[in-house]
């Protein structure tokens, strides 16, 4: 059981000061910074990033209760709200002046649902009767509006990798308005409805914005609404409902994710997977939108594994100076003091720790028996190289050795990643060859995830320690690298050589030449000077092998001096002479060469006769039988 | 006694040929009757069986002395074959003191005579090959060894007696499918034509073969022929070899047959589509069936090992699965085999077919080659032919005239004799040239029939034959 745990909390938590009376905490999603105020600032605001950097520590006058905390991205300017009316700001950048100045909403009667930095200096004010977008401008110490957006808000969420900003309006509060920002401009992406699971009579708020939350996955914005399980309705458990946002276009509804289960939810997103915590059963599941069941034009999904709970966590006592006799106190999960931000954090306000939640991919294994869908589930997280390697290896030994298909269905999965990132790399490399005036520009250098497994990678981690595994049948090795080749072949990789290599000992080790003599007849081991030699080398425990090593060597077309060596070492000097005559070399190959080979054969006619071609040649050539010193 | 009669020019006289005919064949162990009266316990097999016993020994006694007077001269190659005016023998020894001859009658031409007196006869002796029919014998041998493990196996079971019945059985019906006037070069090489197959297709194949083999684990060997030609051999290549001749001159041809001779086009496609056993139960859902397979003995490790030969067959892809044959084939097997081969097999037989298809369209538009030519190679035995007809149960049909076969068979002994690489230009009659080379281990005869060409033009059209045919393989000039 302790090994099914594929969620935990980062080992090296942000600490803060937890909560209390005189210590209010913020968090900034934005900048991914915990603000701890202590008594509004006047004894000290301390800032913890997710890296040491963008911790800051500093003092400021209290000139009231803070309602929100933000820094500027980079940490330029700092924006305090304190009133519904107004935000106040400080510099922070050296040099400029560092007295407060103030901003007040420009609507009238309007308040201030809260503000988010889309920039450096931009920033974003959410009333209750629109947004207002401002340029700061820090040396003046003013702002400017830059847009004002007129609309009725209940409340608001912000994704700050997109920068977009998700208004909820009418009565009901499920007509929602994202709103993109960039460069100074906002533009309205399309507004969308959300079905709610019973309509209230008479009309009041009822989408709460803790049901809400925008995350992107897979590169795509997505609203995920979480759809409380009805009294009314038949429907056996809560949902959520992902909608998908593209920058141009209406709005979809996209997925369905069932949890089958009714209670309190939380959700992150990690590495691209949709994380539902369950607090009464304190538990998570999660889900992946890129594993489709096809059926339905809104995909309905069940959580790829069955639910766990986050791998139990000990919170070390005092930091850095351990008490080594008292042990680490276990941390309570799920707890109800925990609060869930996007994409993949979780705070504990009471205890003072900010965590990232992780996805365990070793766990997984067990969990999902299916082989084929559990490829497709690894070949897209980020640390998956590893745990697809080890798999491999658990597939073909052992007891968990599976049947030949779906080794087969594991390399294929396997080498269609392989294959999209050559092709990739490919067109990259054909576009920077047209030169920067085509598309090169356009065209990023694709990068190469954990998921590209190639050849080497496979060679290297499972497939030579597999061949050389005691007690695993010949039979068995053969058949998963000929596998293995086929899918490459079948996906028009070529193959490295020393694939070939591991395939032609495992088969010599067994005495199987006759198979190999097989593969090398339909080509199936492509011709390479290295393996041609390769082949040489097995002369003297297959005698046919020479004439494959001929063949080959005949073949590749650039190897006509092997050819030649190879047949004077066996004392064929006359067919080395034919050979060298028929692909027109004759003219500047050296004779020492041959007259030597026909000198150690002993046969003197021989030697007359290839003299005598020699001869000829130089007379053809330069006019008189005699030996260049030189090229002799 | 096969009567070939080929009516002589225009005149009166009709002449009458005579091919070539078995007129014996005995085994023998001259260590089981020693002395004096005993011979005839030296005699293991003897056909025609009713010879009378007396003309047996003598037969027997004369081979006997022939092979060890020649032993004086070269003990260790004793005689392989005694020509006469009448007849030819051959002797092979394939194990030890076990001698298998055979009695050929030579090719004769009867010219009748004037005025009622008898015809007269004149033998063609110098018209057969020692080496074809020299290896028609080692067939013979093979194919008894294939289906019945050596002799040696038969005398430990059951000694002498059972080794009689076993010969018996197997040689009284094996030599009525002798064909010995149809023998040629072919059989001296007793080739394997491969099918040519792409890469990819040829790795399904692979797949297909390790896949069954790991979910029936019973199957110890398997082999993949398509169209009668062979793909992939688990079998060593001698096994193979033999077995090889056996499917493709005995058990396809007698499977097909019914199919060539039909004429409704219906029942051909039908057929096509049919998945069998050819080997076993002809029907899986007959109650009656029974699972009694062919055993086959291939060689292993220790000597040799006794296998069940199960062949099914999907359209033209035919699979053999060999299985220890201590291990009892059942019903619920052979269903299981039906039910996973038989979808997969199909599926693999419309994958190649159409492979095949785009091959032969792309390499321009099915014509009559221009060459005949004959190709082995005898490292991997691989055969090509364009001279031979596709082979029937009966016989083996050549297009060229049997004098040219007998040139080409010429050719072949001049090549045996050395180790070196060698070309042969003969000008036939008529207007025939026939070339053999030799490069490495690998012989390639070619029939050019041009009117007024001389050495010149002839060695050329075969360099142009090596270049479009052979230009993958180092096959020299």
């Amino acid at each position: 059981m302790a090994e099914e745990h594929y969620l935990e909390l980062s080992e090296n938590p942000v600490q803060f000061e937890h909560a209390s009376s005189v210590n209010n905490v913020f968090f900034d999603e934005a900048n991914k910074q915990v603000f701890a105020v202590r008594s509004g600032g006047a004894t000290g605001v301390v800032v913890k990033g997710p890296d040491d950097k963008s911790s800051v520590a500093f003092r400021m006058d209290d000139k009231g209760e803070v309602k929100c905390i933000k820094f500027s991205i980079g940490n330029k300017i700092l924006a305090v709200q304190r009133t519904s009316k107004s935000v106040d700001f400080i510099n922070f950048i050296p040099d400029y002046p560092h007295t407060e100045f103030t901003q007040e909403c420009k609507t009238r009667n309007a308040s201030i649902l809260g503000f988010c930095w889309t920039s450096w200096n931009e920033i974003v004010f959410i009333t209750d009767q629109g947004v207002e977008f401002y340029q700061v401008f820090p040396d003046k110490r003013n702002l400017k509006l830059l847009k004002s957006q007129s609309i009725n808000v209940n409340w608001y969420q912000y994704c700050p990798e997109t920068a977009v900003i998700l208004l909820s309006t009418t009565v009901q509060g499920n007509v929602l308005q994202p709103l993109a920002f960039k460069n100074g401009n906002v533009s309205k992406m399309s507004k969308f409805e959300i079905e709610l699971p019973v309509i209230p009579k008479p009309a009041k708020l009822s989408l709460s914005e803790r049901d809400v939350a925008m995350a992107t996955i897979y590169g795509q914005l997505y609203v995920m609404y979480l759809k409380h399980h009805s009294r009314t309705a038949n429907s056996p458990g809560a949902e959520v409902v992902l909608y998908h946002l593209p920058r141009e276009g209406p709005c979809k509804k996209s997925h369905v994710l069932k949890l089958n289960t009714t209670g309190k939810f939380a959700l992150n997103i990690v590495d691209n997977l949709v994380v539902v915590h369950h607090q009464s059963s304190q538990t998570s599941l999660i889900f992946d939108i890129r594993l489709k069941e096809p059926d339905c034009s809104v995909n309905t999904q069940q959580p790829v594994l069955p639910a766990r709970s986050i791998h139990p966590y000990r919170i070390p006592l005092s930091g850095s100076a351990v008490v080594p006799s008292q042990p680490p106190v276990p941390c309570q999960l799920y707890s109800s003091s925990w609060s869930v931000f996007q994409p993949d954090i979780i705070i504990s306000a009471s205890e003072g720790y900010l965590w990232y939640l992780q996805v365990k991919l070793p766990p997984t294994v067990k969990l999902l028996q299916d082989k084929g869908k559990l490829m497709d589930f690894l070949l897209r997280r980020r640390d998956c190289k590893m745990v697809i390697l080890s798999v491999c290896s658990q597939i073909l030994e052992g007891s968990e050795k599976a049947e030949l298909p779906v080794v087969a269905t594991v390399f294929d999965k396997l080498n269609q990643v392989y294959k999209d990132y050559l092709e990739a790399e490919q067109s990259y490399a054909a576009a920077v060859e047209s030169g920067p005036s085509r598309g090169a520009a356009t065209q990023k250098r694709p990068v190469r995830t954990q998921a590209v497994i190639d050849q080497s990678d496979m060679y290297t981690h499972v497939l030579s320690s597999f061949s050389e595994r005691k007690g695993v049948s010949h039979k068995f090795i053969i058949a998963v690298l000929m596998e293995y080749i086929r899918s490459l072949n079948q996906y028009q990789i070529t193959v490295q050589h020393y694939l070939y290599e591991l395939v032609i000992k495992t088969l010599v080790q067994h005495n199987h030449f006759y198979m190999l003599h097989q593969f090398l007849q339909y080509h199936v081991l492509n011709d390479s000077k290295p393996l041609a030699c390769l082949l040489l080398s097995l002369e003297g425990t297959y005698p046919p092998a020479h004439q494959l090593s001929l063949d080959m060597l005949k073949r590749l077309s650039t190897a006509n001096d092997e050819i030649v060596e190879v047949l004077l070492s066996k004392q064929q000097v006359l067919g080395a002479l034919r050979f060298i005559r028929s692909v027109g070399a004759h003219d500047n190959v050296s004779a020492r060469k041959f007259l030597d080979a026909a000198r150690q054969t002993g046969d003197q006619m021989l030697f007359y006769t290839v003299f005598r071609s020699f001869q000829q040649r130089n007379q053809r050539l330069r006019g008189s039988p005699a030996f260049n010193p030189g090229t002799f | 006694i096969a009567l070939d009669t080929q009516p002589n020019g225009g005149g009166r006289m009709q002449e009458k040929q005579y091919t070539p005919c078995l007129l014996n064949f005995f085994i023998y162990n001259p260590t089981f009757g020693p002395r004096e009266g005993e011979e005839e316990k030296k005699i293991l097999f003897y056909h025609p069986s009713e010879v009378e016993k007396n003309e047996k020994i003598r037969n027997v006694g004369l081979c006997e002395a022939i092979v060890q007077f020649t032993r004086t001269f070269c003990p260790t190659k004793p005689a392989k074959s005694l020509h006469t005016q009448k007849n030819r023998q051959f002797f092979f020894e394939p194990e030890e003191n076990f001698w298998i001859v055979m009695v050929v009658r030579n090719p004769m031409i009867e010219k009748p005579n004037k005025d009622g007196k008898p015809p007269t006869i004149e033998y063609q002796e110098e018209e057969i090959l020692d080496t074809v029919y020299g290896a028609v014998v080692r067939q013979c041998y093979s194919m008894y060894k294939l289906f019945n493990g050596p002799f040696g196996r038969a005398m430990e079971t059951g000694g002498v007696e059972l080794l009689m019945q076993k010969l018996e059985k197997f040689f009284y019906r094996y030599l009525q499918t002798l064909h010995l006037q149809s023998c040629d070069l072919l059989d001296v090489f007793g080739g394997i034509s491969f099918f040519p197959l792409d890469k990819m297709t040829y790795l399904k194949i692979q797949s297909f073969v390790n896949r069954v083999e790991e979910s029936l684990s019973l199957i110890k060997y398997t082999a993949f022929l398509y169209n009668d030609q062979l793909i992939w051999s688990g079998l060593e290549q001698d096994d193979m070899r033999t077995l090889y001749k056996y499917l493709t001159t005995s058990l396809f041809p007698r499977h097909s047959e019914p199919e060539v001779r039909s004429n409704l086009l219906s029942v051909n496609f039908l057929s096509c589509f049919v998945l069998r056993f050819l080997t076993g139960p002809a029907n899986l859902k007959d109650p009656e069936a029974k699972f009694r397979f062919p055993k086959i003995f291939v060689a292993s490790e220790d000597g040799y090992e006794e296998l069940h030969l199960i062949v099914y067959k999907a359209m033209s892809a035919a699979a053999c699965f060999m299985i220890n044959a201590s291990v009892e084939v059942t019903r619920e097997f052979c269903e299981q085999l039906d039910g996973l081969v038989g979808p997969q097999l199909t599926l693999l037989a419309s994958d190649i077919c159409e492979q095949f298809t785009i091959n032969r369209r792309t390499s321009g538009p099915e014509k009559e080659p221009q060459f005949k030519f004959i190709y082995f190679n005898h490292m991997n035995l691989a055969e090509k032919s364009t001279i031979h007809m596709r082979k029937t149960a009966s016989v083996c049909l050549t297009s060229v005239h049997p004098d040219l076969m007998k040139i080409l068979g010429d050719i072949n002994c001049d090549f045996a004799r050395v180790d070196e690489d060698e070309e042969i230009i003969v000008k036939a009659m008529t207007d025939y040239w026939v070339v053999g080379k030799k490069s490495d281990q690998r012989e390639l005869y070619v029939i050019l029939n041009q009117k007024n060409a001389n050495l010149i033009e002839v060695n050329e059209e075969v360099k142009r034959l090596c270049a479009t045919q052979f230009n993958n393989i180092f096959f020299l000039d």
